[in-house]
């Protein structure tokens, strides 16, 4: 099984390292072929570990000594075992199909090779995070996401940067260093609780550190609970850190699908799954966590209900569907967070695949007001489009139907009421925006031809392609019951109650309709024709939504500014005239003594005879003196 | 009565007129000359001290030094004489090859 676990691990760095020799070279059909099929050697392997993990159990390999230094050992050891293989699964057949999505969508783009080669990196380091059998490993391929997440956002960094007012996001250098930055911040955080844990439990392998978590304090639990959701928070974009997500759209569609929808984002989810023995300990800040992640699920979906930006509206709806998973994780119902993840990561990769085509035919335009009725047009990426929607959403029998309404089922059988009426609403919301998305895109007459767009369906393999994300969106949901027991041998099962049990019936059904009721609603204001209100676009709420709340100015103002201007201050006063003073006045002195004493050297024999006789007279009294003291 | 004192305060006066000569003397022919005085000095202090002291090896040292002034000035007179004629002169005010 040895053999499994590093085909599927280092298939997408070997496939990153050759897409790399030709980076620089212009493009090159076979990379974009090589690579794919490397992902989808390594999708096979994952698939395979899964099997075989469900048969046998866990699988663990040992590939050397890392670091040996006095007391600390830590191995470059992996552990497969079941979430890890939900992980490794999910991770790579969305990567094997957004590679081969993107050998159609990067077609005419210079960097068609370099492309490939981050987008395999990133799956590589997205590997080495979830199979690490320790938190240093998890750390190395947590760090290893975020440069390809910086990477692949700033792929097409040559662009200026323009005011807010014509793109929220500036420009895809600004966001990339934006998201690298604020995961930064972040990631501090994790690195604390990391070095708490290691203090305190003396390791970091998983095992042994969870075995031990009964004996330790309480306080000290909650500190390393604390730091490591910091991380989390930043990685899976959690408010205040929530941000760069909607700025990260900027990189190309693929991307997004990949790294800011699937995967790198649901990392933060992962840590607090893998780290569950710890959250059960501390129910405080597991609960802090539900509330928290149920605030950013109604936030998110707020601003999507009136952003006019097409990835945008798949981005904030991205962050609301992490505020779910983080809702189950806090409320102690972790396979069902984990269960929220995969079923998302098929229907939100679809999702924006299919924006992705409707970028490409609409010529990188995203406005949606400037679209309509490219449904007659692309007729399969709106059923795709439609049908993830509808997971989304939450609609029987899709995945996103199972797996949401799982969460808000624990929700009520926490008696969280307040929890589960709020994420009950974001339900509604939810709909409402996926479905404003997709009928104002889709339906709504005809607008594209007044900015003298010509839209074109995309080529059939790259539709061909998508097909597994497609089948997954649907059928996914139907296998909750084995995927339940296939994770709750690792993770601590979930039982409802009797009385939840009873009342399933009626939850499901209240979800049902407000889900319907937001489709419903968007059917009723945008499939027949784009009606725009004046007065309600012009209107306070309107307009704090359409600005993120105002977010990002006020971050600017209070963070980025000051900043900037300490450091001008920094620069000016402090580097420029203590610093570099000092060093400059020793190099100034030096230079100075060594002019002067110039003089001596005047070629002439005499004069150093003289000086030699001197320095011998001077020394002599010297040892004459010394001698005398002592 | 002629002590060590003696010996010594005429080995300080030769060494010292030889470092004047070394000093002051513009010729390199005159400088070879104030050594050669600067190393005499030595030995009369070796000789004097190794009398005193009944130990030989200050003498034996006296003779060592007496060697190398010999061959020191056979070499340096051979390369005076090699530089006179090629700058015919042996004036340290006009050989300054190396000034910085």
């Amino acid at each position: 099984m040895e053999n499994l676990v590093y085909t599927a691990l280092f298939a997408p760095l070997i496939g990153s390292l050759f897409a790399a020799l030709f980076g620089m070279s212009p493009k090159k059909q076979f990379v974009g072929v090589v690579t794919s099929i490397l992902l989808f050697v390594s999708f096979v392997s994952s698939a395979k570990l899964w099997a075989y993990v469900s048969e046998h159990g866990p699988v663990h390999v040992r590939l050397m000594d890392w670091i040996v230094a006095g007391d600390m050992y830590v191995p470059f050891g992996f552990n497969v075992d079941q979430v890890t293989a939900v992980m490794m699964t999910v991770v790579t057949i969305v990567s094997t199909v957004v590679h081969i999505y993107s050998n159609g969508y990067m077609e005419h783009d210079k960097g068609f090779n370099r492309f490939f080669s981050y987008l395999s990196a990133f799956v590589f380091s997205m590997m080495v995070l979830v199979m690490s059998d320790n938190f240093l490993g998890l750390f190395i391929g947590w760090e290893g996401v975020g440069v390809c997440s910086w990477l692949l956002i700033g792929f097409w960094y040559h662009k200026e940067d323009v005011t807010r007012d014509v793109n929220p996001s500036i420009s895809p250098s600004w966001a990339a260093n934006e998201a690298f930055i604020m995961n930064r911040i972040a990631d501090l955080g994790m690195l604390v609780g990391i070095f708490l844990i290691y203090w305190n439990f003396g390791t970091l392998q998983y095992d042994a550190v969870f075995e031990r978590v009964p004996e330790m304090g309480h306080g000290l639990l909650v500190a390393i609970g604390i730091f490591l959701f910091i991380g989390a928070m930043g990685k899976s974009a959690q408010f205040p850190l929530h941000t760069w997500l909607a700025d990260a759209m900027e990189g190309p569609t693929p991307v997004s699908a990949l790294i800011h929808a699937a995967t790198m984002v649901t990392a933060g989810v992962y840590l607090v799954i893998r780290a569950n023995p710890i959250y059960s300990e501390i129910p405080e800040v597991s609960y802090f966590i539900a509330v928290l992640g149920t605030f950013v699920a109604i936030f998110a979906a707020s601003m999507a209900l009136v952003n006019r930006d097409l990835k945008r509206i798949i981005a904030y709806s991205t962050l609301s569907q992490l505020g779910y998973m983080f809702a189950a994780a806090g409320l102690g119902a972790y396979w069902v967070a984990l269960f929220h993840l995969a079923a998302h990561a098929f229907f939100k990769a679809l999702l924006f695949l299919g924006a992705g085509n409707v970028m490409h035919a609409m010529h990188d335009e995203l406005d949606i007001f400037k679209m309509g009725d490219l449904r007659k047009i692309m007729k399969w990426t709106y059923l795709y489009m439609g049908l993830a929607s509808l997971a989304l959403a939450g609609i029987w029998p899709l995945a996103g139907f199972f797996s949401k309404d799982t969460i808000l089922e624990v929700a009520f059988n926490e008696h969280a009421y307040g929890i589960w009426f709020i994420l009950w609403l974001t339900a509604g919301l939810t709909a409402f925006y996926s479905f404003r998305l997709v009928f104002v895109a889709f339906w709504s007459g005809n607008r594209y031809e007044k900015f003298g767009m010509h839209p074109h369906e995309v080529q059939p393999y790259v539709l061909w392609g998508m097909l597994p994300l497609g089948i997954l969106a649907v059928i996914f949901g139907w296998y909750h019951e084995s995927f339940m027991h296939f994770v709750t041998k690792l993770l601590p099962a979930y039982e409802m109650s009797e009385h939840t049990h009873h009342m399933t019936g009626t939850l499901i059904t209240v979800t049902t309709l407000i889900a319907l009721g937001g489709i419903l609603v968007a059917f009723r204001l945008y499939s027949h024709k784009l009606k725009r209100n004046e007065k309600i676009e012009n209107s306070m709420p309107y307009r704090v939504l359409s600005n993120q709340y105002y977010i990002p100015i006020f971050y600017e103002r209070v963070f980025s500014k000051p900043y900037a201007e300490l450091s001008d201050i920094a620069w000016k006063e402090i580097d420029m005239q203590v610093v570099d003073a000092t060093v400059d006045g020793i190099a100034s002195i030096v230079e100075e003594t060594g002019d002067s004493a110039r003089g001596m050297q005047t070629g002439n024999l005499s004069d150093y005879l003289k000086w030699m006789a001197f320095g011998l007279v001077a020394l002599a009294i010297m040892a004459v003196i010394v001698a005398m003291k002592s | 009565m002629i002590g060590l004192g003696h010996y010594l305060v005429l080995s300080a006066i030769l060494f010292s007129i030889g470092l004047v000569g070394v000093i002051r003397r513009k010729n390199l022919l005159m400088l070879f000359f104030s050594t050669e005085i600067m190393l005499n000095a030595a030995n009369v202090a070796f000789a004097a001290i190794s009398s005193y002291h009944n130990d030989l090896a200050g003498q034996m040292f006296a003779f060592f030094i007496v060697a190398v002034a010999a061959s020191e000035v056979a070499v340096g007179l051979g390369l005076l004489i090699l530089l006179y004629k090629k700058r015919g002169t042996l004036d340290l005010d006009k050989l300054t090859l190396l000034k910085g």
